[in-house]
């Protein structure tokens, strides 16, 4: 079990999808200018990426890794290159399941964080935690962690950087950085932060 | 004469004041995380155009049997078999640059410049022209990737393509390398920076003010 919560700090706060891996930063910094939006992409990203990486670890296992088609008499067959189709695949197919079961059975949440659903089908973060399961081979337990860990610590960043920039109001800032520009150094001072979690987990 | 101008237009426009990466926010995800050094970056931003160009080409080849319903799916998988393809490739031939590049060229798949020019520009021109506007965006991401990657390995280890420029002072040389460049917060830095200079050179790109204090005192 300690394993399994140092696993869980680990993706939540050392490898921090957005500040430390550049992952999902499309979203983050275009659905970061009011807390609210924010908070309900921050929602959906933990949920989507809580079902998709172990649901992917188990398809990997059993149909896509190296050696997994032995019991049929070929273990010399290796699938894993069909891994990003298969990836993709089921992420857009739970995202769109999610939509549906959420909007018919629970629409309070569908209001609201329903509407980044869609977004999330070609987010970077999620695929990237995917890639990163496959890559680590994590078990079942740990890829689940790790999903609903890597989605806290997006789900963390993109709110505080949402509180951030709504104070942004009250700043005068030079035109040229207004937007886009103030939201890199923003995110650049947050990741710095960030970086300190690293140093205390390598000592 | 129109029409070579035409391309020519569509091929420049992206490169710096259409830049996809500053302009319009696309793509950033990759952006940073492969910049640490100028042969990744490199390898990363030819990688894109590779992927771009054909998936742009086959996009438009097939654009008129593509039912509108279902044409984002149709598309990421173009892009995804053609990321495949570079991917395999990048094992085979050059083993130890993949490594380093780790899942950064799969992701390529969901990279939202290849997305947005496949369905907004592919999707209703003829091969050729989309061809050239897909080349036109991945040399414009190139572009940033390039100047990005220069500056944090010059900075962040004194060299330039693993040529040592500047002599270290730990080996006799007058040079200190600056640590930071080579950590996740100067790239964020870096991209900031270029998209104040920038668009101070072309204050048309200027963001207007995102709300005004009072919206949001009445908003709560």
């Amino acid at each position: 079990m300690g394993d399994l919560g140092a696993l869980f700090l680990r993706a939540v706060f050392v490898e921090n999808m957005p500040l430390t891996y550049f992952l999902g930063l499309c979203t983050f910094l275009a659905l970061s200018r009011r807390t609210g939006t924010a908070f309900g992409l921050g929602l959906a990203v933990i949920f989507v990426m809580g079902l998709t990486v172990p649901l992917n670890q188990m398809i990997y296992g059993a149909v896509l890794a190296p050696g997994a088609w032995a019991w049929a008499g070929m273990p010399e067959v290796d699938l894993s290159y069909l891994a990003l189709l298969t990836f993709i695949g089921t992420v857009a197919a739970s995202v769109q399941l999610i939509e549906m079961l959420l909007e018919r059975f629970l629409p309070a949440v569908q209001a609201s964080f329903g509407a980044f659903l869609p977004l999330l089908t070609v987010h970077c973060a999620i695929l990237g935690g995917n890639l990163f399961m496959v890559e680590r081979s994590y078990d079942l337990a740990q890829a689940a962690v790790y999903g609903i860990g890597s989605g806290t610590g997006f789900a963390i960043a993109v709110v505080m950087l949402g509180a951030i920039r709504t104070r942004l109001a009250y700043a005068d800032l030079p035109g040229g950085l207004r937007g886009l520009g103030i939201a890199f150094v923003l995110s650049g001072m947050m990741s710095l932060g960030f970086s300190a979690f690293a140093q205390m987990a390598a000592q | 004469m129109a029409a070579a101008e035409g391309l020519w237009g569509t091929l420049t426009a992206p490169l710096i004041r259409q830049n996809p990466v500053t302009l319009q926010i696309l793509g950033i995800c990759s952006a940073l995380a492969v910049t640490t050094s100028l042969d990744t970056a490199l390898t990363m931003a030819t990688a894109l155009t590779v992927v771009i160009v054909c998936a742009a080409g086959v996009i438009s080849l097939i654009r008129a049997h593509i039912p509108a319903a279902i044409r984002l799916i149709v598309q990421i998988i173009v892009v995804a078999s053609m990321v495949i393809v570079v991917d395999q490739f990048l094992q085979a031939f050059f083993f130890e640059l993949s490594q380093r590049l780790s899942v950064f060229v799969s992701l390529i798949a969901t990279n939202c410049i290849v997305l947005g020019r496949t369905e907004s520009f592919a999707r209703a021109n003829p091969p050729l022209r989309s061809m050239v506007d897909a080349l036109g965006s991945g040399l414009g991401y190139g572009l940033v990737l390039v100047v990005i990657g220069a500056t944090r390995e010059l900075f962040g280890a004194g060299r330039l393509l693993g040529i040592q420029l500047l002599p270290l002072a730990e080996e006799g040389g007058w040079f200190t390398p600056l640590g930071l460049m080579l950590l996740a917060p100067s790239a964020f830095f870096l991209l900031g920076g270029l998209v104040w200079a920038m668009r101070s050179l072309w204050p048309e790109q200027v963001e207007d003010t995102e709300f005004s204090p009072h919206e949001i005192a009445s908003q709560d």
